[in-house]
């Protein structure tokens, strides 16, 4: 017997445009409780703005999008957010322990200084993402895989309630991604996780379920895609991905 | 130079040195690091208006400049963020029409506009009584501000999105910002004039962004820069008859060169060039 599962985000028939250019066409999707969504698709096709429909900071021309059962506005403080980050000032005046420490702000409110309980939690993000040892370093002189960690981190101190990553493995070299994915691995059982990227090949092996976004979510589901999916929303023909990935993940054609 | 200290002139010319060193010390540092400069030096100019507006109602010049200031920073930031204006094209709107208006108000002045120089150019030797107290008043309200919210303007200034995300009022702190801006023009402009508001308000800051990856540290060092630049280069024009606003400013950049050229000699000692990739 299935038992129902707590949705946490909900998208209903959801339509963005920009300019008349409609982006996002008549989304449906459910986050719900255990999830560990990989989104894909082409460049271009709506992925980041997705995310940004559900952040609440892009508003929807259509449709209907709730976040923990209210508005993203309300609610967007509850989910642990990883943006697609890019250091533009590589000597910006910050130290690791300072970045993490921003994602209690919203907890704090306004003028009120972090208290020991929320340097506890900063502690504990940062050991969960394994970057403790580098809490006093200036955000800079960090690789990209071990900013993109502290920037994890930063999500978790608030104890959210789900996570949402935005290609997070851009700018990061193989060997890490390995390391990151086992990382989400622990995680998941805590929080729902939700993952943009175009890259196929790694998203499918480590996630539970796989949407296909291009303007239109294709699929919504388990990880068996087959190439017709594929085909729909790359809109060119793929070339089956086989290396060393289970069985499960792609059908056999 | 220090029999000159008898005289109430200079004694103010240092107070207001010294007041307008730690405004654009602390206000400075979020100019540079946020990269704000462009709309910081179309805040100055557009005060500009707010001069000549003074000048035809008959009040204090530097009122009407407040008023101005405040204006167009709260103007541009709206501008940009709500409209899809592209940010430099509001901001080089509201810097000419300030400067047209404020050149247009002076004509419209009956008379001459006595101290108009001083306004576009500084003269910190002739800075009055009155003004100290308005700059030491703007200064109260800069460092209570950005004492209470220095962790929110760090966040803004690293990242505006996750802030947002987080549910700080991430529009609003940024509007406050350029008010405090707007309140550091104020200040800075008897002593280098609105032309040259911009170079206090990024170069004693740029200079100390080489020393430290210390926000609050950076504040720190950026109003020792300022006070330096100011006593030295108030000294150099004393002695040498030299227009007190650029002399000052010059002796700022050569501060920074020096800070810069120090950087990079210890940069390359340790073996760093670039950024790791």
């Amino acid at each position: 017997m299935k038992v129902a599962s707590e949705e946490l985000v909900s998208l209903r028939d959801v339509w963005v445009h920009y300019d008349n250019v409609a982006i996002l066409e008549g989304i449906n999707l459910s986050i719900e409780q255990g999830d560990f969504l990989g989104i894909i698709g082409p460049n271009g096709g709506g992925k980041t703005t997705l995310l940004k429909v559900i952040l609440g900071l892009v508003q929807p021309s259509r449709g209907e999008v709730t976040v923990l059962g209210g508005a993203p506005e309300q609610n967007r403080k509850f989910i642990g957010y990883v943006a697609q980050h890019i250091l533009f000032d590589h000597d910006f005046p910050i130290s690791v322990w300072d970045v993490v420490l921003m994602g209690r702000n919203g907890k704090l409110g306004l003028i009120k200084r972090p208290s020991d309980d929320d340097k506890r939690l900063a502690l504990k993000a940062l050991e969960i993402v394994e970057m403790l040892d580098y809490k006093s370093r200036q955000i800079g002189r960090l690789s990209g895989g071990e900013q993109q960690r502290v920037f994890i981190a930063r999500a978790l101190v608030a104890e959210p309630k789900m996570l949402l990553l935005d290609e997070p493995t851009t700018g990061v070299d193989t060997h890490m991604q390995a390391e990151f994915y086992e990382l989400l691995a622990r995680l998941k059982h805590k929080m729902p996780i939700v993952l943009i990227s175009h890259d196929i090949s790694a998203v499918s092996i480590h996630v539970d379920k796989i949407a296909c976004l291009n303007h239109q979510l294709y699929y919504h589901g388990s990880k068996e895609i087959g190439p017709e999916i594929l085909e729909a929303t790359y809109k060119c023909p793929v070339q089956m991905i086989a290396h060393g990935v289970p069985h499960r993940v792609l059908k056999e054609h | 130079m220090l029999e000159a200290l008898q005289y109430d002139f200079m004694r103010n010319a240092l107070t207001a040195g010294v007041l307008a060193s730690v405004a654009c010390g602390i206000v400075g540092v979020y100019v540079v690091v946020k990269r704000i400069v462009f709309i910081s030096g179309g805040i100055a100019h557009a005060s500009f208006g707010g001069i000549g507006l003074g000048y035809f109602l008959g009040i204090n010049p530097v009122l009407g400049a407040l008023f101005f200031a405040v204006a167009s920073a709260l103007g541009m930031g709206l501008v940009s963020r709500r409209t899809r204006l592209p940010e430099d094209t509001a901001i080089g709107v509201f810097w000419v029409v300030g400067m047209a208006l404020g050149i247009l108000f002076v004509g419209l002045t009956p008379g001459y506009a006595p101290g108009l120089f001083t306004y576009l150019f500084g003269n910190i030797l002739t800075v009055p009584g009155a003004d100290l107290i308005i700059m030491l008043f703007l200064n109260v309200i800069i460092i209570v501000v950005v004492l209470s919210l220095y962790k929110e303007f760090l966040a803004i200034s690293f990242d505006e999105e996750f802030s947002t995300v987080v549910g700080i009022p991430t529009e609003r702190l940024y509007l406050l910002l350029l008010c405090l801006v707007a309140l550091t023009v104020v200040v800075l402009i008897r002593v280098v004039g609105v032309i040259l508001v911009i170079a206090l308000l990024t170069i004693p800051a740029a200079a100390a962004k080489q020393f430290t990856y210390n926000l609050g540290k950076m504040m720190f060092l950026s109003v020792l820069f300022g006070i330096i630049s100011v006593l030295c280069g108030l000294c150099l024009s004393y002695e040498l008859d030299l227009a007190s606003g650029a002399t000052i400013v010059l002796f700022s950049v050569v501060l920074f060169l020096i800070s810069f050229g120090f950087k990079r000699l210890c940069n390359r000692k340790h073996g760093l060039s670039l950024p790791p990739q």
